[in-house]
């Protein structure tokens, strides 16, 4: 089995007195779709900031493994290197879209932002790409110069999965990236994910309180309460076979919805 | 000549030249990179170069020969009050002859003629953050430029040639400075841009407002931002000079009579000046 690409050990961060992350601990590898589920205010999200590095914890340590294998403490590696890892090797897909969109410019360039930002200097080859990611996420090519806000919030979640994939990430993080849409619109949503994900081979570390999004999604599954981890394994075997009360109860009340 | 005896030489105290001296240094260090300063109230309302004004008055000596212009031209009222101004408070020798000068203060144009080692070229600066328009906070500009991350730059000329078919950035056109530096060039036509690489003359700039102060040293480079299938084009109107015939000059268009006409004439008023003079 290969080296997971992203591993944690006994992450704590407090706010005030709220333990946001007590002792966790976590390893994404290649490929891999991990889905965190748990109540509202279970520290998922900020489980999500800790890991890719928005986020300084109290204890505990985050090592990321880049592609050449070798690997990186990411609180000591510095802004720079870390900001450059953002927007080469990682993406974040956030779920409010004006967080990880520029509502001022258009689809076309937003998806092109990256390749400029790793020095794609050709507009013909940009637009080129931009074009073919708007196709691969369903989105009318017609509408490359639209900005964004003209866009529906399904599509404006699927041009900042464009705008994420574009630059082949190995690993994105995705903080309910179907939060505030309709039921139809997430399906189709989950599927494009899905599918690009295991096309691209790229992981995903993927934040949600759906468990049905993770059961269609992900490979293991994590479930978090006050700031812990209190069951984690293969995602069926979680979700059929549930051992903590606490996921006997989230998986029960879901059947029961 | 001599100067007004109820000022310190040049208006600013000596301790604030000083300052200033110590801060141009630092840009001269940083090509390209922008300097905070203690910016001076001047006697001249913001938007009349009053960073410009105080970079000059750091600079000048007493043999310095002090040419302003404001777009090109030496006899606007911008540039001719900045130039009595400097001739009463520091008693220096003023000129509108670009070769004569050894500190040319402008506003909106570098001069036609090439400028050589040894003269200086004092800019004056509304905005200094090229930037700005594209992202609002300070603080993460700072970490951009600290950052040398400018993909956001590209972003913008990217929309500029989808929506026009061409970057349609005519003045202020962002430049690469010593390849690392993301640098304003104060409001010049895009046209004068070419100027600034590998000049022989020493280029400092002085926003006054924003209280910061950059510089380019001579024979460095300076590259307008472009993409490999749209190279940067220094555009210029396409006609030639009613007085002197220069094909060759920025031009301005000036309506001639009441009936509307237009003609074009050089905005490099010394320049036109030299072509037509030896044929007298
Ligand atoms: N910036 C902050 N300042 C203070 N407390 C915070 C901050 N961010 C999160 N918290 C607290 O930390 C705990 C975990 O919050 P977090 O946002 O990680 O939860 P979550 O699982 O993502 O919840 P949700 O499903 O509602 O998004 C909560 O008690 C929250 O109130
Ligand atoms: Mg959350
Ligand atoms: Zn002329």
């Amino acid at each position: 089995m290969s080296f997971p690409l992203l591993e944690a050990q006994g992450l704590i961060l407090r706010f005030g007195t709220t333990t946001a992350l007590d002792d966790v601990g976590i390893a994404v590898h290649p490929g891999e779709v991990v889905a965190i589920v748990g109540e509202s205010g279970s520290g998922k999200s900020t489980l999500l900031r800790v890991l890719s590095g928005q986020l300084v914890p109290a204890a505990g340590q985050v090592t990321y493994r880049d592609a050449q294998g070798q690997p990186h403490l990411l609180h000591e590696m510095g802004e720079a290197a870390l900001r450059r890892l953002m927007r080469t090797d990682w993406g974040f897909v956030h779920q409010n879209a004006r967080d990880g969109l520029r509502m001022g410019v258009s689809a076309g360039g937003n998806v092109g932002e990256r390749l400029m930002a790793i020095g794609a200097r050709h507009y013909g080859d940009i637009r080129a790409q931009a074009t073919e990611w708007l196709r691969r996420v369903e989105i009318d090519e017609a509408r490359i110069d639209h900005l964004p806000r003209t866009f529906s919030g399904g599509m404006q979640q699927r041009l900042q999965i464009a705008r994420t994939l574009v630059s082949r990430p190995r690993l994105v993080f995705m903080d309910e990236p179907t939060g505030g849409l309709d039921v139809s619109v997430q399906a189709r949503l989950l599927d494009l994910i899905r599918g690009l994900a295991s096309e691209l081979n790229i992981a995903v570390l993927l934040v949600t309180h759906d468990i049905a999004a993770a059961r269609l999604l992900a490979h293991r599954l994590m479930v978090m309460r006050h700031g812990r981890v209190v069951e984690q394994g293969l995602t069926d075997r979680v979700l059929d076979d549930p051992q903590h009360p606490y996921t006997q109860l989230l998986v029960s009340s879901v059947l029961a919805a | 000549m001599s100067h007004d005896p109820g000022y310190n030489f040049a208006y600013l105290d000596e301790g604030t030249k000083r300052m200033i001296r110590r801060t141009l240094l630092k840009a001269v260090a940083i090509p390209g990179h922008q300097v905070p300063f203690g910016a001076r109230e001047m006697p001249l309302p913001y938007g009349w170069g009053t960073g410009g004004i105080q970079v000059t008055a750091s600079i000048l000596g007493r043999d310095d020969t002090l040419k302003v212009i404001d777009q090109g031209a030496d006899d606007t009222t911008n540039a001719v009050s900045i130039r009595r101004f400097f001739a009463r408070v520091a008693g220096v020798r003023t000129t509108t002859r670009t070769a004569e000068a050894t500190v040319i203060q402008t506003r909106h144009r570098i001069p036609e003629a090439p400028l050589r080692e040894g003269q200086v070229i004092v800019y004056q600066v509304p905005m200094p953050e090229p930037l700005f328009r594209l992202e609002p906070r300070l603080a993460e500009t700072r970490r951009m430029h600290a950052l040398a991350d400018y993909g956001l730059m590209h972003v913008k000329l990217y929309e500029d040639i989808a929506r026009h078919g061409h970057v349609s950035t005519a003045y202020n056109y962002p430049v690469m400075v010593g390849g690392r530096y993301l640098m304003s060039p104060s409001p010049i036509p895009a046209f004068d841009n070419p100027k600034m690489d590998h000049m022989p003359a020493l280029q400092l700039f002085g926003a006054g407002r924003e209280k910061k102060i950059y510089a380019v040293p001579p024979y460095t480079s300076v590259r307008s931002l472009d993409f490999e299938d749209h190279p940067f084009r220094p555009h210029r109107a396409d006609g030639t000079c009613a007085f002197c015939g220069a094909r060759d000059s920025y031009l301005d268009e000036v309506v001639c009579d009441d009936q509307g006409s237009r003609m074009f004439i050089c905005s490099d008023t010394d320049y036109c000046e030299s072509r037509w003079e030896p044929e007298q």
